[in-house]
C-alpha cells in the first residue's frame, strides 16, 4: 500500500457535477483513472436564493475530465425525478456497462427562520437533498450490484447532518436523514461487497456558500454585507481556525473512502468539518 | 528534514505495520514498546527481538528510526522517548497511540489487576503518551496529527471485556476534549476504530474462547465463525495494513480539516443490525 489510490477504468457517477464540490470529485477521480458520469440539473430551482449551475458549467466539467484522457458522460437531469434518473441509468449501462462508485453530491441550501420557511422551500430542499439521494442510489446501485465486483456509495452530507444550526431547518433535517439512509443501506448492500458511507463537510468554498444570500443571513443587521463581513460568522462553526474548507479537501475524503484503502470501511460518517462536530 | 511519527506498541502487530507504512510515506519513526509480558493478558508479550525486527523493516523502507523500550504507564518513559526521538530525528509531527492489551473475563471473575492493567495502558497510557509529546508539538509550532487507536469496542459493547470496552470508549472522550484544546495549535486529534485484526492479541486460545463461548477449547478454525459474526462485510477480520491505511490518511495533509472524529475500519460492525 502507499501512494495515490487508483481507479483505472472504473466508472464513477457524480451528481451535482457541474461545479463546486461535484466538479472537483469528478476531475479528481478522472485524474486517478476513472471514467465519469456527470449529472446536474443545470437550472434554477425556484426559492433557491443564489444562482444555480448552468449548462456551460457542466460542459466545463466534461472538458476537464476529457482533457485528462477519460470519458465523461454528461446528463442534464433533476435528481428529484426518479424516472429521469432511471432513464440515465439505462443509458449509462449502454455506454459504460457498469458503475463502481456513486457520489451522491447534488444538494441545495435554502435559508429562512424555521417558522417562516414555506412548504415550497421545505419540499425543494427535502426533495433534492434527501429524496434525490435515495433516487440516485435506487437508479444506480443495480449497476454496481450486477457485475458482482463490489463498489462503494458515498453520500455527501454536511456538518449540518450532525449538528443543528440556525435558519436552515429543511437542510438540516434532510442532511440528518442521510445518516439513517446511509446506515440502513450499509446493511442492505454489504452482501454485495458494496460499502456505503457519508462525508460531512463544514462550510465549503463553493457558490452554494459564497453568495450574497448567505452573507445576509449571517449579518442580518448589515446592508449588503460582503464575504469579509462574514468570515467571523463562518469561522465560528469551526474548531480549526478557518472559515471554510476547499472542495479538494472533501475530494480527499471521498477518494479515500472509495479507494482500496477504504475496503473495510462501511457505515461510517467521515466529517471534514474542521472540528465543528466536537466543538464546544 | 523528514516529518517524524512516534508510535507506541510498535514492536509487532498493528504498531509495526503503522511504522512501516508511515516510513514508506516519508516519515522517520520513533518506535516505542514495553517489550515485556504483562501480568494478566493470556497471550505472550512483545520482545526486544520484535522491536528489532520493526527497526529493520523501517530501515528497509528507507526511513530513520529510533527505538525506545518504555512503558506507556510511565510519564517519565514517554518523556524520554520523545526526548530521544527528537534528539536524533530533529522534530515530532505525528503521534500514533497504538499500545494496548486485552485481558478478558466475565465481570464477576475479573480481578482488580485485570481492570487496572487494561485501563492504565489502554486509556491512561494514551493520555500519558500524548501529554509527553505535546510540549514538543506546540513548541515546534507547525501543527501535527494525533491518532488514537481505539476499537469497535470503543463504539459498541462486547461481553467479558468491561475493562477493554470502558477504556476504549474513554478514548472517544479523550480525543474530543483534546481536539478542542489543540485546535488553536493546528494539532488534529482523531480516533481509528478497527474491528478484529489478526495479531497476537486475538490469535490466541483465550480470544478464541471469547468469540466462541459455546465451546470449551475452540481452535482458530472454530473461532473463525465467531470472528466473522460481528462483521457486516464478509470477513473474519481486517489486516494491520488496512488500519495503517486509515492512520496514514489521518496523519497526512489529505485530512488537514478532519479533527475530533472516529474513523471506523470495522467492516460495518458499528452499523450492523
Amino acid at each position: 500500500m502507499g501512494g495515490e489510490p487508483r481507479f483505472d477504468d472504473q466508472v464513477v457517477v457524480v451528481t451535482g457535477a457541474a461545479r463546486g464540490q461535484g466538479r472537483r470529485h469528478a476531475v479528481r477521480f478522472a485524474e486517478l483513472g476513472a471514467d465519469v458520469v456527470a449529472i446536474d440539473l443545470c437550472d434554477q430551482v425556484p426559492t433557491v436564493g443564489y444562482p444555480m449551475s448552468t449548462p456551460e458549467d457542466l460542459a466545463q466539467t466534461v472538458a476537464e475530465v476529457e482533457s485528462l484522457g477519460r470519458r465523461c458522460s454528461a446528463y442534464r437531469t433533476d435528481v428529484r425525478d426518479l424516472a429521469a434518473l432511471l432513464e440515465v441509468a439505462r443509458s449509462v449501462e449502454e455506454v459504460h456497462g457498469r458503475v463502481d462508485a456513486i457520489i451522491a453530491n447534488a444538494g441545495i441550501c435554502i435559508t429562512a427562520p424555521a417558522w417562516e420557511m414555506t412548504d415550497e422551500e421545505w419540499d425543494a430542499v427535502l426533495d433534492t437533498n434527501l429524496t434525490g439521494v435515495w433516487n440516485t442510489v435506487k437508479a444506480f446501485v443495480p449497476l454496481v450490484v450486477a457485475p458482482g465486483r463490489g463498489g462503494s456509495v458515498t453520500l455527501i452530507s454536511s456538518l449540518a447532518g450532525l449538528r443543528g444550526i440556525r435558519n436552515a431547518i429543511g437542510y438540516i433535517s434532510a442532511k440528518h436523514a442521510l445518516t439513517g439512509l446511509m446506515r440502513s443501506l450499509a446493511n442492505e448492500l454489504a452482501p454485495y461487497e458494496i460499502r456505503v458511507n457519508s462525508v460531512n463537510p463544514t462550510n465549503v468554498a463553493t457558490p452554494m456558500l459564497l453568495n450574497s444570500n448567505t452573507y445576509q443571513r449571517f449579518n442580518p443587521d448589515l446592508e449588503a454585507p460582503t464575504v469579509e463581513d462574514t468570515i467571523d460568522g463562518f469561522s465560528s462553526l469551526n474548531l480549526l481556525p478557518v472559515p471554510w474548507v476547499e472542495p479538494d479537501d472533501v475530494s480527499d475524503a471521498v477518494l479515500w473512502l472509495a479507494s482500496e484503502e477504504g475496503r473495510y470501511v462501511t457505515g461510517a460518517v467521515l466529517p471534514v468539518d474542521a472540528g465543528g462536530f466536537v466543538r464546544t | 528534514m523528514s516529518k517524524v511519527a512516534l508510535i507506541t506498541g510498535a514492536a509487532r502487530g498493528q504498531g509495526r505495520s503503522h511504522a512501516v507504512r508511515l516510513a514508506r510515506d516519508g516519515f522517520d519513526i520513533v518506535a516505542v514498546d514495553l517489550c515485556a509480558a504483562l501480568e494478566t493478558p493470556k497471550y505472550a508479550g512483545a520482545s526486544r527481538a520484535d522491536l528489532d525486527e520493526t527497526e529493520e523493516l523501517v530501515r528497509a523502507a528507507g526511513a530513520r528510526i529510533v527505538t525506545v523500550v518504555g512503558d506507556v504507564r510511565s510519564s517519565a518513559d514517554m518523556q524520554r522517548a520523545v526526548r530521544d526521538g527528537v534528539e536524533v530525528l530533529g522534530r515530532l509531527d505525528v503521534v500514533v497511540a497504538n499500545a494496548g492489551i486485552v485481558s478478558s473475563a466475565p465481570l464477576l471473575e475479573m480481578t482488580e489487576l485485570q481492570w487496572r492493567e487494561v485501563v492504565d495502558i489502554n486509556l491512561t497510557g494514551v493520555w500519558r503518551s500524548v501529554q509527553a509529546a505535546l510540549p514538543q508539538l506546540i513548541e515546534q509550532g507547525s501543527g501535527g496529527s494525533i491518532v488514537l487507536i481505539s476499537s469497535i469496542a470503543g463504539m459498541r459493547g462486547f461481553r467479558n471485556l468491561t475493562n477493554y470496552t470502558a477504556a476504549k470508549h474513554g478514548l472517544g472522550g479523550l480525543a474530543a476534549g483534546l481536539a478542542n484544546e489543540l485546535a488553536e495549535f493546528g494539532i488534529r486529534v482523531n480516533v481509528v476504530a478497527p474491528t478484529n485484526v489478526p495479531t497476537d492479541m486475538i490469535l490466541n486460545p483465550s480470544a478464541y474462547r471469547t468469540f466462541r463461548p459455546d465451546l470449551e477449547a475452540p481452535t482458530l478454525e472454530e473461532a473463525m465463525s465467531g470472528f466473522a459474526s460481528i462483521n457486516l462485510l464478509d470477513t473474519p477480520w481486517v489486516s494491520p495494513e488496512d488500519i495503517s491505511g486509515a492512520v496514514a490518511f489521518l496523519a497526512s495533509d489529505r485530512s488537514r480539516f478532519i479533527t475530533g472524529t472516529t474513523l471506523p475500519v470495522d467492516a460495518g460492525v458499528f452499523v450492523r443490525t
